[in-house]
């Protein structure tokens, strides 16, 4: 097993639901509760010291031949530019479930790819400060990555964002209101 | 107001009571969507006091067209097209990443012929790349000459690519597995002889803005963003380099022979505009040294692979053969069949690091498409960098992180 791997499944033991050797870079699934905590040992331990959040999207199962136990993957790309290593984690959601700890904590760039994973699938990021629609409209309804949202629906939007909303927040976090 | 006084010490002669009386708020504007200073449709609501902007926030979206749920309904050749409009300064470049990840996930080796010229056609996009952001950005602050000097030349890249890939823009030049068409006779001394004007053209900007008080106070010290900040944002290509870091996906994970090639990675000091602007400038001479070795060392032979899972065959076999025929058909109207598995894959574009995420189900189609765009980590942290300058230093500040709307939003 990739040292990487062992180190990970050492540590957090049955958290880790499984462990493969992809061709571009090992792969790890670990439980939706653990995700925060495996997160940052990746990031803050010396050894793994994953600094750089590469990507964050998810991938919906829907009707994929192989049947899996939940229906989402959230995947985070990690990256260490030191170590020159890389780590792909992926973290099942089901339906009835659908959620998983923001990450914002650990890498701010974390902040708009949640927002796009909620945009597209509607996976829901517990303490995200600002879970709103980034790449759609805000009247937009549905979530569009969802294998069960048809590809030729059309919807009618009207409404401007005044963007006052996430404005006051910022105001209020610099003390200016 | 603090800051006001310090860049324009007339408005100290008044007594600070002078202020008291005065009902002073913050005042909301838009800069954008659609002004040529936003480089595309970006959107940022501004808090002012006074000049000075003292909160940000970013609405995108506006050239959002779905390219990842369209890639899932599309063959792999199809999504080709596609690609094209993701960064589409450096077309080439996006046409490779993607190639190159489908590629990674079958296992097909392509032909050294095919990886010379993607070097030399992608190392060319870079260069117009960078030409296009330093130029524009230029222009943001006032420098309108630079952009001819370097727009001209870039016009005479494009008369190469145009004869090349038969399109300026959008040239879709990549096949799965090779190339749409090798190149024409006489296509190495026209891009010798275009390296010559891109070096004309650094040096002629160079001397107009290097030692110019007005671009050195305009662009140095603005939209500063630390090492540690670049990192959790998510940072790559010029913009982390310029704060110091010499992270090249062309040096760490080297692709396509890129390890054979003498080149530097240039970086800058503090992450400011100028750095920004400063490393793409070196950035373009790196280019040119790359694209002169590449073409000398050019290998000869055939462009596409010879795999029949993802080569059409030659048309004497599709029109004379039945095995022919069918290969050309089941390609063109079933795509090609990717075992089931998935597959990230990075190459170095213009912009940093372009990612693509693929999952097969075994089928035609990918079953998903994730395109990791350097854009759109790099915009997020936009509202930080132009917080507490003023509205002309947020300009400066975009157009040195090269925003590609068609790449933010896909």
């Amino acid at each position: 097993m990739h040292p990487l791997l062992e180190r990970l499944q050492s540590q957090f033991g049955d958290n880790i639901l499984e462990t493969t050797e992809g061709r571009d870079m090992p792969v790890a699934l670990c439980k939706k509760d653990v995700a925060l905590k495996v997160l940052q040992f990746l990031r803050d331990d010396p050894e793994m010291d994953f600094n750089l959040l590469t990507d964050l999207s998810a991938v919906d199962y829907l009707n994929f031949p192989v049947k899996k136990v939940q229906r989402y993957e959230v995947v985070y790309h990690l990256h260490s530019l030191d170590k020159g290593h890389r780590l792909r984690l992926k973290v099942p959601v089901g339906a009835a479930d659908l959620n998983v700890d923001t990450a914002i904590s650990l890498w701010k760039t974390a902040n708009w790819l949640e927002r796009e994973v909620w945009d597209m699938y509607g996976i829901q990021f517990k303490g995200h400060p600002n879970l709103k629609r980034i790449l759609n409209h805000i009247e937009f309804e549905g979530h569009p990555l969802r294998k069960d949202y048809p590809i030729e629906k059309r919807q009618v939007l009207t409404v401007n964002d005044s963007l006052m909303d996430e404005m006051d927040k910022r105001l209020k976090e610099k003390g200016l209101k | 107001m603090q800051r006001i006084n310090e860049l324009h010490p007339v408005n100290q002669d008044f007594e600070p009571e002078f202020y008291q009386d005065l009902h002073t708020d913050l005042m909301f504007l838009n800069l954008g969507p659609s002004h040529p200073a936003s480089h595309g449709t970006l959107r940022t609501l501004v808090a002012l006091d006074g000049e000075t902007i003292m909160s940000a926030v970013c609405e995108i979206g506006y050239l959002h067209r779905g390219f990842e749920k369209t890639a899932e309904n599309r063959t792999y050749d199809q999504v080709i097209p596609y690609t094209d409009r993701l960064n589409y300064v450096s077309a080439i470049m996006n046409n490779v990443g993607f190639a190159k990840a489908v590629e990674a996930l079958i296992g097909v080796e392509i032909t050294p012929r095919c990886m010379g010229l993607r070097v030399i056609v992608s190392e060319l996009m870079r260069i117009v790349d960078h030409l296009v952001c330093i130029g524009a950005n230029l222009v943001d602050i006032g420098a309108l000459t630079n952009f001819w000097y370097l727009f001209n030349k870039r016009e005479q890249l494009y008369d190469i690519l145009d004869k090349l890939t038969g399109a300026r823009l959008t040239n879709s030049f990549t096949r799965i597995g090779g190339l749409a068409r090798d190149t024409y006779p006489g296509f190495e001394d026209e891009v010798l002889h275009v390296l010559k004007e891109f070096e004309i053209a650094v040096l002629d900007v160079l001397k107009l803005v290097a030692r110019n008080k007005i671009f050195l106070s305009r662009t140095q010290g603005v939209g500063i963003i630390s090492q540690a900040d670049a990192l959790s944002y998510g940072f790559t290509g010029p913009c982390l380099r310029a704060t110091g870091i010499p992270y090249d996906l062309r040096k760490e994970f080297p692709y396509y022979g890129y390890e054979n090639y003498q080149f530097e990675v240039p970086v800058g000091e503090v992450g400011d505009t100028y750095d920004r602007i400063m490393v793409r400038f070196e950035e373009i001479t790196q280019s040119i040294k790359i694209v002169r070795q590449a073409l000398k060392v050019l290998p000869g032979g055939p462009i596409n692979s010879d795999d029949k899972r993802v080569s059409l065959p030659p048309k004497d076999q599709t029109y004379v053969n039945i095995e022919g025929l069918i290969n050309h058909f089941k390609h063109i109207y079933e795509g090609i069949k990717i075992p089931p598995g998935e597959f990230y894959d990075a190459t170095e574009a213009a912009n940093g690091e372009l990612g693509f995420y693929i999952v097969s189900d075994g089928s035609g189609n990918p079953y998903r498409v994730r395109c990791r765009p350097p854009c759109f980590t790099i915009f997020s942290a936009y509202p930080d960098l132009i917080e507490g300058g003023l509205i002309a230093d947020a300009i400066a500040t975009l157009g040195s992180i090269n925003i590609i709307a068609g790449e933010l939003e896909r």
